[in-house]
């Protein structure tokens, strides 16, 4: 009932208001660590994916949990991107900015853009909390915002008078100011408060008071849109569906695909999953997911650290599980021992990277892509392994599943990188049918005839893999160098050169069973390839895409596979004049490409814990056009 | 009736492996791997079952030594690794052999964690106060003054106590034995298998190159009866040739003091009995030394509770029982979710 009546109040609005038609809109819901921007993000990306739009999100958190109020650097903010077109990056500038207090307003105006519309909170405009931003006078009084238009309202006071007749304190009321926000973008975008609705009730069901309190915000919010008298200019929009492949659709995160992409690959390879993990910023939500995933069989492990974390990954796959590990910054560092073991014993592992910025503890909250070198090449003495990116939230499950392919068939370690945006950005996802995908079951080494622990299949140079417990195949491994074939303790020095080169080789050899790189979108030879990796992905491809209909000839390519690189790469790359590479570091697949295919890659570099602005890349793509 | 088979008894030859032994002549693992054949051969699990983790050190070479599986890792973490084993799979026996500096320094905190956690796993702390494999460096367990290549001066740090900072840890067996003690060792070996749990076994292990008779002083045949004492469950603690000397409670107070026993001496009633169920118990015994007091081996405390991997899979198997999954394309399509008709 309730739905039935929040549909007929969103179909009046449509019949009275004439709303501007927009192909897409970039909204930044900006306030206080505690006052539920994550929470208001989520669910407008969710009434926004059930409108039919496609969407991105960004959402982009400080690191301090409760950082003093009112301050700039405890200001939390989330983005969404949504259009009726496809939708790839989180947006370059928002066109609404929406202010909970002064400190939202000072850390976010510079990003708004020109004409824009801020909405602020004039209730939470006091001395105080204006001091508090570093606000020597009061921007509302002045002409600070004269290039934006102003919606100011006293949402505080509004949000007091909405929930008069709840019983809750004047405390719990004002918390709720964040749905009143949102019931107010909810009329501006046309749209249906039913399903925020619905989840406020299961959310707070043990609360009902509290659940009244914040649909009556919610419902006060997007009345307020229908009788105030607004300023001047359409202030209300729509945006119609998206066109998506037919489909059955949900919105996930990377985390949520990655976690889901392991219990499916797993599956497929019908192996127990072992997760092991210590937490950290971004990473720990990987363990989050997993550990309530029992019934599917997972074990999860919290370990006492990364290096305890690597090493039960590692047991757990020596005993015939498939070991995974997960870690971000610091933590991965400290892994680093425990992938040679892996690498040498030539057992399964995954690790995942969730990178966040650095060196050291750098900035965990927020997103880089610095950990390549480390990935490829961080280890003691020659160790290859297979390194594997994933380019968005929803790839990060066909990723995943790939992870646990290449380790389970190779026997070898396989670092995931993921980042911060990723982990944390949401996007609508068509659903895969796990039933249908192709099966890749693992096969134990048994028969006891002629066993030795290091003798290889001649294609994939993949040691075998025997359970503990199987009976006539006891034998030891470790870290030491193994003969060739018996796999006991050799200090031969041919040995070592044999072993070595095998090691590189198998990994070498990988480049047959991937797929050859596409170019995903331009010419397959031409004056210019912009190449990138990870999350990346999505502001590349609409600058490259807005570049082309400009008239320029460039193309796009992406790496998913970063170890072995696709066999066909280095040709492809020869096709090109030039290769521009924008990577959120400092150069680090500059580097590869070039040592490895000595082609003159240049670097785009960014590192300010934000991920590419479209207009970056564009102009980097005209500057080499031009030159 | 079903036909039945007579299983061959396992004997210390089946455990074995077929490599060449490497430690020093004369040094104490020999007669531990001796102990381990031993007892495993008497509890008579089958080797397919048996998988030895150790990290590095001479110590660690042993699981090479062993006809089972075997996993020879890195310096410090095979608790970790060993906790990764047990969590795939419960069924196997799993052992860990770890050295003083192995499991004390680089891999301290994973020793402390899998005793508080009560993995069933089986430690083995072979400790003979020193770094053997890295040439004799001093070690977090060598005594105060000891000179090495690294402290020609002595040794200025204090040393830890193997069995007390397991104590603390909250393991749930804890044990000491002397390498040599080829009659006991086999023994206090299968009460720490028989544990389920983490059982750690302490073990005195001569260095006969890098620190040759550091334990001289309560494992001197000789003198061992008058330096020694060996803790049974409900027995009184009586120790010495003639079994004429014991341990009681100071009057008034609670530290330990060793009276003489029979005539001239007190009655045996007034003695402590050991309760292997005693924590604080286990602590004031494992603080004796010589030349005041005896040594404690044998098992110092006992006291069984749920292994963890235990704990682990029953709350799988109870989300499972309470649970409607019902396969990975389900739980993808929980939450909300739309379709997009085809046009
Ligand atoms: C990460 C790392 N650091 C240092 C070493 C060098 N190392 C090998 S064994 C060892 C100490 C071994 O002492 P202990 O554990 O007491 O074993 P023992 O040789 O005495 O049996 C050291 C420092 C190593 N192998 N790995
Ligand atoms: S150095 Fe010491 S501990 Fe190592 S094998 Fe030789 S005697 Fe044994
Ligand atoms: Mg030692």
């Amino acid at each position: 009932m309730e739905n039935d009546r929040a549909m007929a109040e969103a179909a009046l609005t449509l019949d009275e208001v004439p709303r501007e038609e927009l192909e897409s809109a970039v909204i930044r819901f900006a306030g206080d660590s505690g006052d539920g921007m994550q929470l208001t993000g989520g669910r407008f990306t969710e009434t926004t994916a059930l409108a039919g739009n496609d969407l991105t999100t960004f959402p982009d958190f400080p690191a301090e949990i409760r950082a003093p109020i009112g301050t700039t650097y405890g200001v939390s903010a989330f983005q969404i991107n949504f259009g009726s077109r496809n939708v790839m990056t989180s947006g370059d500038l928002p066109d609404v900015l929406v202010c909970m207090n002064p400190a939202a307003l000072k850390v976010n105006l510079s990003e708004l853009r020109e004409g824009g519309l801020v909405i602020v909170d004039t209730g939470t405009f006091t001395d105080k909390n204006l001091q508090k931003a570093g606000y020597e006078a009061n921007p509302l009084d002045d002409d600070s915002l004269s290039r934006y238009r102003v919606m100011a309202i006293d949402i505080s006071k509004l949000t007091l008078e909405a929930v008069k007749e709840c019983e809750v304190s004047k405390k719990e009321g004002l918390r709720a100011k964040n749905l009143w926000t949102l019931g107010l973008i909810y009329w501006m975008y046309d749209r249906d408060v039913a399903a925020t609705v619905e989840w406020l009730g299961t959310k707070f069901k043990k609360l009902p008071n509290i659940a009244a309190a914040n649909i009556a915000c919610l419902k006060a919010g997007h009345a307020f849109g229908e009788t105030a008298e607004l300023p001047d200019g359409a202030l209300v929009y729509e945006i119609k569906p998206a066109t998506f492949r037919p489909g059955l659709y949900r919105t996930v995160t990377g985390t949520e695909a990655l976690a889901w992409g392991l219990v499916a690959g797993t599956q497929l390879a019908g192996l127990k999953l072992v997760f092991s993990s210590y937490p950290i910023t971004p990473a720990s939500t990987v363990l989050h997911v997993l550990s309530r995933l029992k019934a599917y069989d997972v074990v999860t492990f919290q370990a006492e650290d990364e290096i305890a974390a690597a090493g039960a990954a590692i047991g757990a796959s020596y005993a015939g599980a498939l070991g995974v590990t997960s870690s971000s910054g610091p933590g991965v560092a400290l892994k680093t021992e425990a992938l040679g073991l892996a690498i040498t014993a030539e057992l399964p592992l995954i690790l995942i990277n969730s990178q966040r910025a650095g060196p050291s503890t750098g900035m965990p909250t927020k997103t880089e892509q610095s950990d390549l070198y480390l990935a490829v090449y961080g280890r003691n003495a020659d160790a290859p392994l297979v390194v594997l990116a994933a380019r968005s939230s929803a790839e990060a499950f066909d990723v995943a599943i790939e992870a646990v392919r290449l380790a389970t068939r190779y026997m070898t370690p396989v670092v995931v990188l993921s980042d911060t945006f990723i982990a944390n950005a949401a996007e609508p996802w068509r659903l895969p049918d796990v039933g249908s995908l192709e099966p890749f079951p693992v096969a134990f080494h048994t028969d006891a005839e002629g066993f030795q622990p290091y003798r290889r299949d001649e294609e994939t140079l993949a040691r075998r893999w025997v359970k503990p417990g199987t009976p006539g195949l006891e034998h030891r491994i470790g870290g030491l160098e193994k003969d060739y074939t018996t796999g006991n303790v050799s200090y031969d020095p041919e040995n070592h050169q044999r072993m070595t080169d095998v090691r590189h080789e198998k990994i070498a050899r990988i480049a047959d069973d991937i797929p050859e790189q596409e170019v995903d979108q331009g010419p397959v030879q031409g004056p210019l390839a912009v190449v990138g990796w990870g999350s990346t992905y999505g502001p590349i491809s609409r600058a490259v895409e807005r570049s082309r209909e400009a008239g320029i000839s460039v193309s796009h390519i992406h790496l998913r596979y970063l170890n072995p690189l696709p066999r066909n790469l280095g040709d492809l790359l020869a096709g090109f004049d030039k290769v521009l590479v924008p990577e959120m570091n400092m150069g680090q697949l500059t580097t590869v490409l070039r040592s490895r295919y000595l082609v003159p890659a240049e670097s785009l570099s960014k590192v300010t814990g934000k991920p590419f602005k479209i207009a970056e890349i564009m102009d980097a793509i005209r500057a080499h056009s031009e030159a | 009736m079903n036909d039945t088979v007579a299983i061959p008894a396992l004997t210390p030859q089946d455990f074995t492996s077929d490599q060449e032994v490497r430690w020093c002549p004369g040094c104490g693992d020999y007669a531990i791997i001796k102990a381990v054949r031993k007892a495993l051969a008497e509890i008579g699990t089958d080797t397919k079952d048996v998988v030895f983790v150790s990290g590095i050190g001479c110590a660690a070479r042993f699981p090479y030594y062993m006809d089972t599986y075997g996993f020879h890792t890195i310096h410090g973490r095979a608790p970790a690794i060993a906790t990764g084993v047990k969590l795939a799979n419960p069924e196997l026996d799993v052992w860990v052999v770890s050295g003083d500096g192995d499991g004390l320094s680089i891999g301290g905190n994973h020793t402390l964690h899998a005793l508080r956690r009560n993995v069933d796993l089986n430690i083995l702390l072979f400790n003979n106060e020193i770094y053997g494999l890295t040439k004799g460096q001093y070690s977090p367990t060598s005594r105060e003054g000891t000179r090495s290549p690294s402290t020609p001066l002595g040794s200025v740090d204090h040393p830890l106590s193997a069995t007390r900072f397991a104590l603390g840890a909250g393991a749930r067996f804890v044990a000491r034995a002397v390498d040599t003690d080829q009659k006991r060792l086999p023994d206090i070996l299968k009460a720490a298998h028989a544990h389920k749990g983490t059982s750690f076994l302490e073990i005195f292990q001569n260095c006969i190159v890098y620190n040759d008779g550091a334990f001289d002083a309560f494992t001197e045949r000789k003198t061992a009866p008058e330096t020694q004492i060996f803790l049974e469950h409900g027995k009184p603690l009586i120790f010495g040739k003639e079994r004429d000397r014991g341990l009681r409670l100071a009057p008034g107070t609670f530290s330990l003091e060793v009276v003489p026993l029979g005539e001239g001496g007190v009655d045996e009633a007034e003695l402590l009995v050991h309760d292997q169920t005693n924590r604080p118990l286990a602590g004031i015994l494992a603080e004796m030394e010589p030349p005041d007091f005896p040594m404690a081996l044998g098992v110092l405390f006992c006291s069984p509770e749920e292994s963890y991997e235990a704990a682990v899979y029953a709350q799988i198997e109870d989300a499972k029982a309470k649970s409607k999954a019902d396969g990975i394309d389900a739980l993808l399509r929980t939450g909300h979710t739309w379709t997009v008709e085809a046009r």
